[in-house]
């Protein structure tokens, strides 16, 4: 095909001599360095800003994470894995990744709950459609920060209305920020709050896309609405759950919004009770310490935390994948 | 076609069968074709009550005062006279809120205009544009989403520091200009929304590359750029890590001036709901407004199985 097309135009300017080859040639040459670069002109605004504000940073803060390294003083001695050792010796490291990763189970797990079944009710043929959904995305546009100092009213120890209902039916006042769980309790609270609509359309967008064909044959095979739910419903829904579960494991795990505004002081409880690990990398950062690298090796721990768990959760999309070609066999013997 | 009679079932497929099709013509069909009953909508109402009642019970706090607070845990059903004091006492706090809203007015505006603007451009590229590496580059932009670049925060505060930018806007405004999401997003709806004859029919009138971006991508991308527009319009106005990070008490956004006003106002909650209900009010109208395309943005963006 190239061959073709370029005789003609190579013979195009001596056809006609009078009309000013040169500037047709030069136009040409433009147009060609135009067709060959733009692409790349267009792309390259992300790259750049993915290089500076992205890659560098994650590669520099392994590279930081080595050295004695002050927020003031600037880059000191090689130190090698000294920080991390630091780190690892220090009980606050410790809860802080424990409560990370039990926030982090209170919210994705009864969020992805809810909003699976919330979204399988607005799946339903109903009238005002738009405005329901638009209801379950208004948290959606209140900033974590506004949400947590709601929600810290709510979970006041002496004044909130947690307490206040829980008293009506006579529980006894739990303390919020006292103990561990129920600071979790209400800090995931908060996250399920935010997201839990956000999520619901995502998994209801997957819903709508499943074919009513699967429905009509397990109707046919006298399958109830519960059967149905759970025989065809979550079976499709697997990829965009994986999809949900990964977006919520990398938010999730850098969790320090909420935890920070749940008292005025911002550390985490007297206790670090519901300290995370992204409030003790800031803590080591600009709070009393300014080790730069201390806290770059705490991120960079929580970095690999975050990609492993991605890795897992690559594997068991791999495995319902295949699971998925099941169900989709499946579907094929009961269309013929 | 009609579906066949009930005896005409029952002749050909048994009682149980014209059983099992009258109840499914009784309750209208399944799925698509179904109304749903009182109770889908009940339950319905439950959740939206779950989901707006925290934003009612700030606005009554925010139109209370401190004391009645302190008092009665519980807040009455409807909102109390003190809502435009509290607002005063807030403006006229020492957080800085008329240059916080500023901020986050700029930012937002700023960062959501360039996210478009770059993002569309590069899904131009990739979708429409032939280039050797484009299936790689587009891999490596979406395997991008899953780094998650808060962690790269002390380096980039070190970068910061160094260009002197520490205090200042375009600090939280450069890392916000262009988002691998919105490239992908982009990607994803120029493929199918703009015809390959759209553009060679700009390209043999003489237009350039850019100009065809500019009067043919662009315009066929105004859907979508409208959802990613107001997406990320919501989460630079809604995000506190960084900006709480690199600006500090000094030049907040509304975000980190709630957080000054927490730190500074701790037992005042009339006041500190008022600035919560004071930030959330921008949002909330351009909710009303726009809300239906970010609600049909998120319905199309999902993963679809």
């Amino acid at each position: 095909m190239a061959t073709s097309t370029r005789p003609p135009r190579m013979r195009r300017p001596a056809q006609d001599p009078s009309r000013a080859p040169r500037r047709v040639g030069f136009s040409q040459t433009l147009s060609r360095w135009d067709v060959k670069v733009s692409p790349y002109l267009y792309i390259s605004p992300f790259f750049l800003l993915f290089g500076l504000t992205g890659l560098f940073p994650l590669l520099y803060t392994a590279y930081v994470s080595v050295f004695d390294w002050h927020l003031l003083g600037g880059q000191g001695d090689f130190v090698g894995f000294e920080n991390f050792a630091f780190v690892f010796n220090e009980p606050n490291f410790w809860k802080g990744l424990r409560n990370t990763f039990s926030i982090f189970a209170l919210s994705t797990i009864p969020q992805l709950m809810v909003a699976v079944v919330l979204a399988a009710i607005l799946d339903a043929n109903l009238r005002a459609k738009t405005f329901w959904r638009m209801g379950v995305l208004v948290p959606y546009v209140v900033a974590p920060v506004a949400v947590a100092l709601i929600f810290g009213k709510v979970f006041a120890d002496q004044s909130g209305v947690a307490n206040a209902v829980l008293a009506l039916v006579g529980i006894d006042p739990i303390g919020w920020h006292a103990q561990p769980l129920p600071s979790h309790i209400a800090i995931a609270t908060m996250v399920n709050f935010r997201w839990t609509g956000y999520n619901t359309l995502i998994l209801l967008a997957a819903m709508q896309a499943v074919p009513r064909d699967l429905y009509e044959a397990a109707v046919i095979d006298g399958a109830g609405r519960v059967r149905q739910f759970f025989s065809i419903t979550i079976p499709q829904l697997r990829p965009t759950i994986i999809f949900v579960v990964i977006t919520s494991t990398i938010g999730g795990l850098q969790i320090f919004d909420e935890p920070r505004m749940f008292d005025q002081l911002g550390q985490g409880g007297p206790g670090r009770q519901w300290m995370t690990v992204t409030m003790y990398v800031y803590e080591l950062a600009f709070g009393s310490q300014k080790s730069f690298g201390r806290a770059a090796a705490v991120a960079w721990v929580l970095f690999i935390i975050i990609v492993a768990i991605g890795l897992l959760n690559f594997w068991l999309t791999q495995r319902i994948a295949s699971d998925g070609s099941a169900t989709a066999k499946a579907r094929k013997k009961v269309a013929r | 076609m009609s579906a066949p009679s009930l005896p005409y079932v029952r002749q050909t497929a048994g009682a149980g069968a014209a059983r099992a099709a009258a109840r499914r013509r009784r309750s209208g069909g399944h799925g698509s074709e179904r109304r749903p009953g009182w109770v889908t909508y009940l339950l319905l109402t439950l959740a939206l009550a779950v989901f707006v009642l925290p934003i009612y019970y700030a606005f009554l706090l925010a139109s209370s005062d401190a004391q009645t607070i302190a008092q009665n845990p519980i807040p009455g059903l409807l909102p109390e006279g003190n809502f435009l004091a509290n607002v005063q006492r807030v403006l006229e706090s020492d957080i800085g809120f008329w240059q916080a809203l500023t901020n986050s007015v700029i930012v937002a505006t700023v960062t959501s205009a360039t996210t478009v603007l770059f993002s569309t451009l590069a899904g131009f590229s990739f979708s429409k544009l032939r280039f050797r590496g484009r299936k790689g580059l587009l891999l490596f932009v979406i395997a991008t989403t899953a780094v998650p670049t808060q962690l790269g925060i002390i380096p980039l505060f070190i970068v910061m520091s160094q260009l002197g930018w520490i205090g200042q806007l375009q600090a939280v405004i450069v890392p916000g200009l262009v988002t691998a999401f919105g490239v992908f997003w982009m990607t994803q709806y120029l493929e199918s929304a703009l015809p390959y004859e759209l553009i060679e029919a700009a390209r043999v009138d003489g237009a350039s590359m850019i100009r065809t971006f500019w009067s043919v991508a662009l315009p066929a991308a105004r859907p979508a750029a409208v959802m990613l527009g107001l997406f990320t319009f919501v989460a630079s106005w809604t995000n506190f890590f960084w900006p709480f990070i690199v600006l500090g008490s000094t030049n907040p956004t509304l975000p980190v001036a709630l957080q000054l006003l927490q730190a500074s106002y701790f037992k005042d909650m009339s006041l500190i709901m008022a600035g919560v209900v004071l930030s959330t009010i921008p949002l909330l109208v351009l909710f009303a407004v726009a809300g239906r395309q970010l609600v049909a943005g998120i319905m199309a963006g999902a993963v679809k199985g």
